[in-house]
């Protein structure tokens, strides 16, 4: 057996100083920038747990939109008659589902990371920020898997993407970008109040009505629209509609207020976890 | 300034008493915030210094350095404050007050297979491990071969960690654990899971490492390990650094504290009555405040005592004396040729003891007619406490605790005039 140790002097040489928290805010990018190789090892084994652990793995990432879907047809659309800009009710309802329960579910695991983690945070260091990072990427490859059946759907109604589907990313962006926001927010305050988790099932409850899922935006008088941005996930599911079929018109002033409001929620999040941060490991 | 590795300058750190009860509920916040709004953003550790009575300092103004390759040791009592410091230096939480520096790429081995998930297969748990303890993927990759065959469960790699037993899981964990090379490494009491001949494997693998230049902090309750690994030792009592210094010497102070606090030699009654029995043993000469404390290398008097209860005609008195290592240093035997019922006092007039300052342990043992009668693990221990008269380090200090002078003649017999100081190497 090779037991050979290297001679030390390997890798740059650094240096830690320990000491009480003290300034507003501190955040070390360049070592989060480092850490991007464990941030990929946390979303990764995320992934395979969570495929290896339910019964039907990948198909119920499908069903879970596809379900929603039916039902949001069903009693919004053929029932209610809800205005769907044109489109098909199934079409105009994924479109917004597929968003948004990327966003839910995001908005879940990382509320809960930081707790579910505790017991590696309570013995290795590393930096805490991974952690929500990680609960809103792996959302990612689900979102990918409903996008291929969108596609399909798509294809299904006749419906050609114009070139402002080029924009889908941005939309995505934004998305990922709330539930960040929120999940920076939220997992901090998690760990320290414990009943956060249990406000998130109302909380999403709420905002799912107060965003144009079942609706659209169109619904808001044009006066006040630009307001309901206030809403980032109003400008997430209206951009993304949009972009994805070209039917209602461009939700600018929507879509710039939104991602507005989700800067301020993220600077204030990356701050708020970023002060939490040297007592987590007292707290969880 | 200096440049150490590790750099120490009173480190504290206070809790809150409860803390089993860290975490509030949300309803407490908006009590909280009503009284004080701005309680939300204030971090929880807080700045203030102002003592209150709900708080105590797990970690009280600790300051010292670890130098370049060395093995520091940490002893103290549970609740002294070692783990909370080994965490502060590891960066998993902040200290209240006090600063202190670590240079060098710090790995912490605080709990072995932490992150191990279950539903995994051994292999992916390495990866995840090992990148959570700070490896680079190409590095798990470079020595993913190396650690499973140091586990000895190349056979399982890819079979969920479900399946293993618990030994095969630690193994893993610490395999992988034992490849990780960082300059400084924290470790606590990990090396007490596993199986002895792994724990070797493992202890082996550390002397190695520091032999390499590596520093050490390590955490642990088995002093026998504090002693072939360390080559100093720091004793926190109550958060405060009680002594630091060579291993020796402050590795038996700390066995002295603790076993100065169980009293008596008696031996509870026990059973139904036996032909004979040892009830108790003392240290007749040199008497000092504790009968079971040693202050002297010899001459030594020791006595036990035995209780006769039927004759015994053909008796055979053995004793030894035992390290913490439960190695046997010195025994002899005596043969009796008969003892008539009584309360008798066997005496042993000892010319010289010259042993390491440490607990020790007398067995005394009883035969008749070649039929075993009675066996003691003298209870408490033989302290000693006299002054160290060998080698600063335990590696070079040997077994015995020999009085000795130092000097330099020349060839025509006159002792010369030098100055020397005994020690380690010249620093």
């Amino acid at each position: 057996m090779s037991t050979l140790v290297e001679p030390i002097g390997q890798g740059e040489h650094r240096e830690w100083e320990i000491a009480a928290p003290r300034g507003w805010f501190s955040l070390n990018l360049r070592e989060i920038w480092e850490s991007s190789e464990l941030l990929y090892f946390f979303v990764w084994r995320d992934l395979k747990v969570r495929y290896k652990q339910t019964a039907i793995g990948v198909a119920w990432v499908v069903l879970q939109p596809l379900l929603a879907m039916t039902i949001f047809t069903l009693f919004f659309g053929r029932l209610a008659k809800m205005p769907s800009e044109g489109l098909p009710y199934p079409v105009f309802y994924y479109t917004a589902l597929l968003p948004w329960m990327y966003f839910a579910a995001a908005l879940a695991n990382a509320t809960n990371t930081v707790v579910e983690h505790q017991r590696v945070i309570t013995k290795v260091y590393f930096p805490r920020m991974i952690l929500p990072f990680s609960a809103v990427l792996s959302g990612l490859v689900d979102f990918a898997i409903g996008f291929i059946l969108l596609t399909g759907m798509m294809l299904y109604y006749h419906l050609v993407p114009t070139l402002a589907a080029l924009l889908i990313p941005v939309f995505l962006l934004l998305a990922v970008a709330t539930a960040l926001a929120l999940g920076l927010w939220l997992s901090a305050l998690n760990a320290i109040y414990r009943d956060v988790r249990y406000v998130i099932p109302f909380l999403v409850q709420f905002w799912l009505f107060a965003s144009p899922v079942a609706y659209p935006s169109t619904l808001v008088p044009a006066k006040w629209r630009w307001l309901y941005g206030l809403n980032p996930m109003a400008g997430v599911i209206e951009g993304f509609r949009w972009a994805l079929t070209g039917h209602g018109q461009a939700p600018g002033a929507l879509v710039l207020v939104s991602a507005g409001t989700v800067l301020l929620l993220l600077v204030g999040g990356v701050v708020y976890f970023q002060r939490m941060e040297g007592t987590i490991a007292d707290m969880v | 300034m200096s440049n150490a590795p590790i750099q120490i300058e009173g480190i504290s750190k206070r809790y809150k008493i409860g803390q089993h009860e860290r975490y509030l509920a949300l309803r407490d916040l908006l009590t909280q915030t009503l009284s004080a709004p701005l309680r939300l953003f204030r971090n929880g550790s807080g700045n203030s210094q102002q003592p209150t009575a709900d708080h105590f300092w797990a970690v009280k103004d600790v300051g010292f350095d670890v130098q370049q390759g060395e093995i520091v040791g940490l002893i103290g009592r549970n609740g002294a404050g070692k783990t909370t410091l080994l965490k502060i230096l590891a960066r998993i939480t902040k200290p209240t007050s006090g600063r202190a520096w670590v240079r060098g790429r710090v790995g912490s081995l605080l709990e072995v297979g932490v992150g191990f998930h279950t539903e995994l297969t051994g292999r992916e748990n390495v990866y995840f491990y090992g990148s959570i303890l700070g490896m680079q993927k190409r590095e798990i990759e470079q020595k993913f071969d190396e650690i499973v065959e140091f586990a000895g469960v190349a056979k399982f790699i890819d079979t969920p960690l479900k399946h293993y037993s618990t030994g095969m899981q630690t193994r893993l964990a610490f395999a992988v654990a034992a490849h990780l090379e960082p300059e400084i490494l924290l470790v606590d009491e990990v090396l007490a899971v596993g199986d002895l001949a792994f724990q070797k494997k493992c202890l082996g693998r550390m002397e190695e490492v520091s032999k390499c230049g590596r520093t050490i902090v390590l955490v642990s309750h088995q002093m026998n390990q504090i002693r072939r690994l360390c080559n100093r030792v720091v004793w926190l009592d109550n958060g405060q650094v009680r002594k630091m210094g060579p291993t020796a010497e402050v590795a038996s102070a700390y066995e002295t504290a603790l076993l100065s606090r169980e009293d008596g030699g008696q031996r509870p009654a026990d059973g139904p009555k036996v032909k004979a029995r040892f009830l108790r043993w003392e240290i007749a000469e040199p008497r000092n405040g504790n009968p079971h404390v040693l202050k002297s290398v010899g001459p030594v008097k020791v006595k036990f005592t035995v209780e006769v209860n039927e004759p015994l005609r053909m008796l055979h008195n053995g004793i030894g004396i035992y390290n913490a290592e439960n190695q046997l240093l010195w025994g002899t035997a005596t043969n009796i040729a008969s003892l008539e019922p009584g309360v008798f006092e066997f005496v042993y007039d000892l010319a010289v003891l010259p042993l390491k300052p440490g607990p020790y342990r007398w067995r005394v043992s009883l035969y008749d007619e070649h039929r075993q009668v009675d066996v003691w693990n003298c209870c408490p221990d033989m302290l000693i406490d006299t002054e160290h008269h060998g080698h600063p380090y335990d590696g070079w200090a040997g077994l015995l605790n020999v009085p000795n002078q130092f000097a330099i003649y020349d060839e025509a017999g006159s002792r010369q005039e030098v100055r020397a100081v005994r020690g380690a190497l010249w620093e």
